[in-house]
């Protein structure tokens, strides 16, 4: 069934959205600041995977971890050392910051790693599941988009368990529900923070890795992605992190059955637009989002 | 410079905080003594709620020391000050309030690592607080805002401290929920041998649940003396308590002055 076969594409994209839409979203809790450079960190740990397993040598496996580990360190150090600074500025300072640090990185990258595409070899890479062959057609699943899938269901448990039952996670939303409690308890909130960029560093480039295989090639410009996984953000609540998986869902789908049974001319120009079109009717009808959190104050 | 006292577990010394170009504090000193509650009385913007700031650290003085336990925090980050013993529980009810109740309470032992004591000390603040035990699994921001209150106290009361700063318990309140609140805050000073720096507007419940006052005016202490004084003082009773002596006729009321103007 071509149906299934679009869905389980739309629903692999969308999960690759929805883990970036995660890391805008921790950070935004965390500091309301909206870090524009999400993409360019993904990138950048693409680039520490692709270095690591194409260039050195390493299983990929070993590669993929030690680049995530990498990947995080190195967002814990760019808030502490950069982000860090301009806490207490106007927010669109943050803003220009943020896409100053990602103009910055894909240029590195583009120096470092030129800016042909490259790519690393993924075990599973090209793999496919042929299921129900019969006379009416049969299902082709790729089993990277299968990956996709499974990685993004045990990341959001992993993450949900982590925020729900640990000491420190349940810190982080302390820290990001209201910050000067959180330095009264002692929390360290600075620290907190930098902690939360590392987890959100990371889970951006678990994205990436994870996506390697299913767009076979790719080159310092891939963070891009991240602007359609910001919309699925803002359609998600931006706040809410089950609605920013629930958004990148939302848009993946529909941008794959845009591809799909939009005739000809239609599926090439609405297909990538079509996450900004939901973008906007979910503006207009609940401007908030679909999940956003919203707490008055009592007085 | 006055040194301070030998059985004080805070001394503050000609603290001066601002607010940009403003000046807040003006040269304050005021001490407070292990195991006692002292309070500090002013009008709005006399400049109570930063002196609590200016000791847990989240604004920093241009001059003048803070000494907690023999050792100056002045200028720390406020969650190291946090760390060191003192809990600031601010105005304004600042509860978590997408955690639970249960959560709220653990967070304020964040610092500790001694999980039995942390559970006994659960149970020991339920006593005090009740409803918080039948709210434990609700989330914090559903609350009214005496059980925030509430809350928060407890909250502070889960590190431990050795000194408790209170802002404005009664802001807001029912008169018979400040009640209950500042009766609770005697008994964990009497019971849990609690010290305590208290800013009010109420000066009346202040005075009569703390031990020693200082009374601020516009960044300055114009007045300090026991609390059971202070509550005999004209001064107090006309201006914070609203006593008007009808004895004296005839006396024109604003030939009556300030002391300290």
């Amino acid at each position: 069934m071509e149906l299934i076969q679009v869905l389980v594409a739309g629903i692999a994209q969308g999960c690759v959205y929805g883990l970036i839409a995660l890391g805008f979203v921790l950070i935004y809790k965390a500091t309301e600041q909206v870090n524009f450079a999400q993409g360019d960190i993904m990138m950048l740990g693409m680039f520490a995977a692709f270095t690591l397993i194409a260039i050195a040598g390493f299983p990929w496996w070993l590669g993929a971890l030690i680049g995530i580990a990498i990947t995080g360190v190195f967002g814990f150090i760019l808030d502490a050392a950069v982000l860090r600074r301009i806490i207490g500025q106007p927010q669109f300072a943050v803003i220009i910051l943020t896409i100053a640090v990602g103009f910055i990185f894909r240029s590195v990258a583009g120096g470092v790693w030129g800016a042909d595409p490259v790519s690393f070899d993924t075990p599973y890479g090209g793999m496919v599941i042929t299921i129900d062959e019969n006379e009416t057609g049969r299902t082709v699943l790729d089993v990277a988009e299968l990956a996709i899938i499974l990685g993004t269901v045990v990341l959001v448990g992993a993450l949900y368990a982590f925020f729900r039952f640990t000491r420190i996670g349940v810190a982080m939303q302390a820290s990001s529900q209201n910050q000067l409690a959180a330095y009264y308890m002692g929390i360290p909130v600075k620290y907190v923070i930098s902690l939360i960029w590392g987890i959100s560093a990371a889970v951006s480039c678990i994205a990436g890795i994870l996506l390697a295989p299913k767009i076979a090639t790719f080159d310092p410009d891939v963070g891009f992605l991240a602007i359609t996984a910001f919309a699925a953000a803002v359609i998600g609540g931006f706040g809410s992190l089950p609605g920013a998986v629930l958004g990148g869902l939302i848009i993946g789908i529909t941008e794959q059955l845009a591809q799909a049974y939009l005739p000809g001319e239609y599926a090439r120009s609405i297909a990538p637009i079509s996450g900004f079109i939901i973008l906007l009717v979910v503006l207009l009808i609940r401007p908030d989002g679909l999940f956003a959190q919203i707490q008055r104050k009592k007085v | 410079m006055a040194e301070s006292l030998p059985d004080s577990l805070l001394s503050v010394r000609n603290i001066e905080t601002y607010y940009g170009p403003i000046m807040a504090i003006r040269g304050v000193s005021l001490d407070v003594p292990k195991g006692r509650i002292v309070t500090v009385l002013g009008a709005n913007g006399a400049g109570k709620t930063t002196i609590l700031k200016t000791i847990s650290g989240v604004m920093d003085p241009q001059k003048g020391s803070v000494t907690f336990e023999g050792a100056e925090i002045q200028g720390r980050d406020p969650d190291w000050v946090a760390r060191r013993g003192i809990a600031h529980v601010p105005e304004g009810r600042e509860v978590f309030p997408f955690l639970t109740v249960r959560e709220n309470l653990l967070m304020g032992a964040f610092a500790r690592s001694d999980r039995a004591a942390v559970a006994e000390d659960l149970d020991m603040v339920y006593g005090y607080f009740p409803i918080l035990k039948e709210r434990a699994e609700q989330q914090a921001g559903y609350l009214s805002g005496g059980q925030q209150q509430m809350l928060v106290i407890a909250r502070a009361l889960m590190a431990r401290p050795r000194l408790m700063l209170l802002d404005e318990p009664s802001l807001g309140l029912s008169p018979i929920l400040v009640k209950e609140i500042f009766g609770i805050v005697r008994r964990l000073n009497e019971e849990q041998g609690v010290t305590m720096l208290l800013v009010e507007q109420n000066a009346n419940m202040a005075l009569q649940t703390a031990n020693y006052g200082y009374v601020l005016e516009l960044g300055r202490i114009v007045m300090d003396d026991e609390c059971g004084r202070l509550l005999e003082s004209d001064d107090i009773k006309e201006f914070y308590l609203g006593v008007k002596k009808d004895a004296v006729r005839g006396k024109k009321r604003w030939r009556r002055k300030k002391t300290w103007r």
